[in-house]
């Protein structure tokens, strides 16, 4: 029951939820439908109230089974019991669950689980074909399946997976024993599929797809990267009548040549296709593909091909291109003004890591792009506060920029985008020139939800206060080593944004127990760092255990003074962490949930 | 006839006993059975063939490598015993004459004689063969080492028109008419120099041609190859003269053919499409294309699949190809079809509905690599069943003919041992031994064994 509840958080008191105290008789009269808008009410405001209302009486408890929809198990064998008390439940979702033996998923089937639609088993091992069947049987409505990082899956597997006739989602990312064979199963059992990742198949070859395709004629979205798939496939693929999104990322045997081959059959319903990390790919592939997918509203070209002035101008083709990620490409002379030549209509623009981004051809581009409305250029470390001006001159309406490591960009520079760029939401400054005085610009960003401002060691108290006070919707603070601040600006922004639900404090030597007692009274926090903050001890942990119960991650490596005290709170107040590991004692010591 | 002339020529006659040895083997074989049980006319061919009274081999019981002892009291012999091989033959084809105004309805036994002939007729060139090569090694021309062919020529003069039809000569279409009396078969469409308006040359090999296993011959034992590099090394066995490096060398191009037209080629079977008389006519591209095209086509598949027992080929190197594959269903369909290639079983699972891709269990794959195993190790019991077997009379007194079965799977020496090969003992004759395996034995024309040598150059 307690691990049916993941995401619980216990309440001190009973607060009032309405129909909850109330008794049973009152409770019965309630049609189910009310009963389920009043719960799922209660429970997005606090998650932790559905357990309380279960136990507040038997019809409650009752109520309570007959309304969760999900179902998260900490640990697999618990399964069969969450089963017989959830009837209705319509996802599992085993990602808590490291180890699903066969013998689990043939509980599923005893415990006659039909309502189940959706199953996650991507995080899961120990399962094969054997628990696959059982589940096959047991729920032939299945219509979601995410098998991913299935590296033991075979085609025997997928042969049982084919028996699964309404699947419409299917996940088979790095399964990699999975063959032809076995996606011809899929492909031929599974006639409704409408989402299919391949990601990672390495056995899968163009037979398979060219199967898949003749067979799955609803696809929408089908994710091929890092497959080993060639020219051959291509027309299959482009005649799906309904596919929109399809990613080919990493598929070395993609070549200008396919790409060429495409320019007969156009395909109109591509909306979003990411070629990105095709090593083989040119400007000529490049080129004719943008003629076969007139309709494509995002396009991925990161780390494929050099930009060139020709490249850009086949963009004018797609009229509709809203996204436009050119990360980690070398641009050419005059290849960036193409952009804002020919695709005026973009909205989102990512430039991170690029080479050959200059002062003058940003600024012309975002002087173009009037719809611009997030902007990415981590990384261009040429860009000065020329690019800047005219960024934030331009486009007022940007809601998202990253410019993180624009070191030559000034605290002057900086300024201007806290009095520019008001609808601003999230903004990433790491490793800039920031102080006090942008920040203080920022406050009039009301909206700003995630700040990142990792290693500006120029901020301090006095600039955090400002956010603390303008900001109320922060939800994500990042203050990475910026070694100016103290505990006064983390109880500022603790006070003034009470949405926190992640802040990191990593090396910020100066915090102490105080930043942590502030910080409990941020009841969303679900993401805590404190690496390396020698000064927080057990009794600052102690108090985070107790007010943040959603807690799930949380790094305290290298915080020598936090001892079992702070442990022993840990394990009897944080139910969610995710990963409990303990190295030594007064040593290191890692509370820190990889599984994100 | 005495016994062997050397010392690897009896241990040749021991497997050959071993064979014999194996009747059932040979009594499966379609050919010997053809021969030695179906047909009296050519029991009485080779009764008389080569009566001991006229054997000219006594004298040269002794012969040894190289045979340099040549003389002319033999030569006579060896003369005056062509003759008389010629007129035996002549008898015979008098006698097909009468039996074929009796009997035309068996057309089979007609078949059967000409084969016959054309045994005896081997026999006459082999004679004429080891006649002539005996001159070679006393000759000692130097200019027969370096142009080899030209030293043939030289040689054959000394010995007869005839003799223009020893294998390894470049014989000019000229000489055409010497061959015409031992080309049994090569009546209709023999002139291969029919020259189209096209753009190409057109050649029509005969059927005993292409089916010849060997095309390079030793002027001097009659052992054949199928590469003339290989006869070069052979040739140094026969004496240091061959074994100088101009002797050894890749023959110069001929200066003729590199400015000749290309070549195409016609299948000699009449209503072939790739006969030249077809409407339609599609002309090969190569020699090997057309021995492929023949055997494939228009003679009997000899090769039996040893897994399946019901696949047969005529081309060896198809049941091989073949025998790859066989017994390995790799690739099964949901309605139990199996395929030996994936691309086949996705074509059919892409056409039927419903159908859908087997997964093999685990049983049936160890059985495969089994299988396979076993399936490497059976061509060469299968070449067994070329059918080619000899026949001599190195039995002497009795003069009764043996047949023997070869196994052409054994050394090489008796792998020659096929159809149109001429095995010869070293000098004289000791020994006779032709290989009627497939009909009509035709002397081999000019033109097939030029278009050979260009092939070989080439």
């Amino acid at each position: 029951m307690a691990m049916a509840t993941l995401l619980a958080h216990h309440q001190p008191k009973r607060r009032s939820i309405s129909p909850a105290p109330a008794p049973p008789r009152p409770l019965h009269s309630l049609a189910d439908e009310l009963l389920f808008l009043v719960l799922d009410r209660v429970a997005a405001a606090d998650p932790r109230a559905l357990k309380s209302f279960a136990l507040a009486s038997r019809a409650c408890h009752a109520a309570e089974s007959r309304h969760r929809r999900l179902l998260r198990p900490l640990r697999a064998g618990l399964l069969p019991a969450a089963l017989a008390r959830y009837p209705s439940a319509s996802r599992l979702d085993l990602s808590l669950c490291p180890r699903v033996p066969d013998a689990t998923l043939a509980a599923v089937s005893a415990s006659a689980a039909p309502s189940l639609r959706a199953i996650d088993l991507s995080r899961s091992r120990g399962f094969g074909a054997a628990g696959l069947a059982a589940l096959a049987a047991a729920c032939p409505d299945l219509a979601d399946l995410d098998l991913a990082n299935g590296v033991h899956l075979g085609d025997a597997a997928a042969a049982e997976v084919a028996r699964m006739r309404r699947l419409q989602r299917l996940s088979l990312s790095r399964c990699k024993a999975v063959t032809d064979m076995g996606l011809g199963c899929v492909a031929v059992g599974c006639p409704d599929l409408r989402d299919l990742s391949l990601k990672w198949c390495l056995g899968v070859t163009d037979l398979g797809i060219q199967l898949l395709a003749l067979k799955c004629k609803k696809l929408r979205t089908l994710n091929l990267s890092y497959t080993m798939i060639t020219k051959d496939c291509f027309p299959a693929i482009m005649k799906l009548p309904d596919l929109e999104v399809l990613e080919l990322m990493g598929c070395v045997g993609i070549d200008d040549d396919a790409l060429c081959s495409l320019e007969k059959d156009r395909n109109k319903s591509l909306q979003v296709l990411d070629i990105s990390n095709c090593q083989n790919v040119t400007e000529v592939g490049v080129s004719s593909l943008v003629k076969s997918t007139p309709n494509l509203l995002e396009l991925n070209l990161s780390h494929c091909c050099p930009v060139t002035p020709s490249l850009v101008s086949g963009f004018q083709r797609i009229a509709k291109l809203r996204t436009l990620k050119l990360e980690g490409c070398k641009f050419m002379a005059d290849g960036l003004k193409a952009i804002g030549r020919s695709c005026v209509s973009i909205m989102e623009l990512s430039l991170s890591r690029s080479s050959g981004v200059t002062d003058t051809e940003l600024s012309f581009v975002v002087s173009r792009l009037k719809n611009l409305l997030k902007l990415d250029i981590t990384c261009c470390r040429n860009i000065t506060d020329v690019s800047l001006a005219a960024i934030t001159s331009s486009c007022t309406s940007l809601i998202s920029l990253r410019m993180e490591s624009c070191g030559h960009v000034s605290s002057k520079g900086l300024q201007l985008i806290g009095k520019r760029c008001c609808h601003l939401e999230e903004l990433d400054l790491t490793d800039s020139d920031l102080d006090d005085e942008g920040l203080k610009a920022l406050t009039g960003c009301s909206k700003l939800s995630s700040l990142k401002v990792g290693i500006c060691l120029r901020i301090s108290d006095e600039g955090l206060t400002y956010i603390g006070n303008s900001c109320p919707e922060l939800r994500d603070i990042d203050l990475y080593r910026s070694g100016g601040i103290s505990d006064d600006g983390v109880t500022q922004i603790a006070q003034g944004c009470l949405m926190l639900e992640s802040i990191n404090l990593s090396y910020c030597t100066r915090i102490t127990d105080r930043s942590l007692m502030s910080l409990s009274k941020c009841a969303q926090l679900h993401t805590l760092e404190i690496r390396g903050c020698p000064r927080v001890s057990s009794s600052g942990i102690s108090e985070i255990a107790m007010g943040c119960r959603l807690l799930s991650k949380l790094d305290i490596k290298k915080c020598f003074e936090i001892n079992d005290a702070g442990m022993l709170y840990l394990s009897q107040f944080s139910h969610s962490l995710r990963q409990h590991m303990r190295l030594a004692e007064h040593d290191h010591c890692t509370f820190s949930g990889y599984y994100t | 006839m005495s016994s062997c002339s050397s010392p690897w020529k009896s241990t040749m006659d021991g497997n050959q006993n071993d064979i014999c040895g194996q009747s059932a083997n040979l009594t499966s074989n379609p050919l010997y059975y053809q021969f030695g049980l179906d047909n009296p006319l050519f029991g009485m061919g080779i009764q008389q063939p080569f009566p001991p009274s006229t054997s000219p081999f006594g004298a040269s019981s002794s012969t040894n490598i190289p045979h340099m002892d040549w003389k002319p009291a033999m030569m006579l012999d060896n003369l005056t015993f062509i003759e008389e091989k010629i007129r035996q033959v002549k008898d015979v084809i008098r006698s097909m004459v009468d039996n074929g105004g009796q009997l035309p309805g068996r057309t089979g036994d007609i078949v059967q004689q000409q084969q016959a002939v054309n045994a005896d007729l081997t026999c006459l060139i082999v004679q004429l063969i080891s006649t002539a090569g005996s001159l070679l090694p006393s000759l000692k021309n130097s200019s027969f080492l370096s142009h080899p062919p030209a030293g043939h020529m030289d040689m054959a003069n000394h010995v007869g028109s005839s003799s223009s039809m020893v294998p390894y000569t470049t014989i000019s279409e000229e000489n055409n008419e010497d061959t015409k009396d031992g080309d049994e078969g090569g009546d209709a469409g023999m002139d291969g120099e029919n020259l189209l308006p096209g753009s190409y040359e057109l050649l029509q090999l005969e059927k005993d041609e292409i089916l010849a296993p060997h095309t390079h011959f030793c002027s001097i034992c009659g052992k054949g190859f199928k590469r003339d590099a290989n006869l070069r090394m052979h040739m140094r066995g026969h004496g240091d003269e061959y074994k100088s490096p101009a002797a050894l060398a890749k023959p110069p191009r001929d200066a003729s053919t590199e400015h000749a037209m290309v070549k195409r080629y016609s299948c000699p079977f009449v209503g072939c499409k790739r006969n030249k008389l077809h409407k339609n006519f599609q002309p090969l591209k190569t020699i090997l294309c057309m021995k492929n095209h023949y055997k494939r086509s228009h003679c009997e598949k000899s090769y039996t699949c040893s897994q399946c027992h019901t696949k047969k080929f005529s081309v060896l190197a198809d049941l091989k190809t073949h025998e790859k594959h066989c017994g390995h269903v790799k690739w099964l369909c949901s309605c139990g079809t199996s395929f030996s290639r994936k691309d086949k079983l996705f074509a059919h699972v892409a056409l039927f509905q419903g159908h859908t891709p087997a997964l093999p269990s685990e049983e049936s794959k160890v059985s495969d690599q089994v299988g396979r195993v076993g399936s490497h190790q059976e061509p060469a019991k299968l070449t067994s069943s070329m059918g080619s077997f000899m026949w001599d009379n190195s039995s002497g007194d009795d003069t009764v003919l043996d047949i023997k079965g070869l196994d052409s799977c054994g050394d090489d020496f008796l792998s020659t041992a096929n159809f149109g090969s001429f095995n010869f003992s070293f000098g004289p004759l000791d020994e006779i031994k032709g290989n009627p395996s497939e009909g009509s034995f035709a002397m081999l024309p000019s033109e097939h064994f030029q278009s050979v040598r260009e092939k070989g150059e080439n």
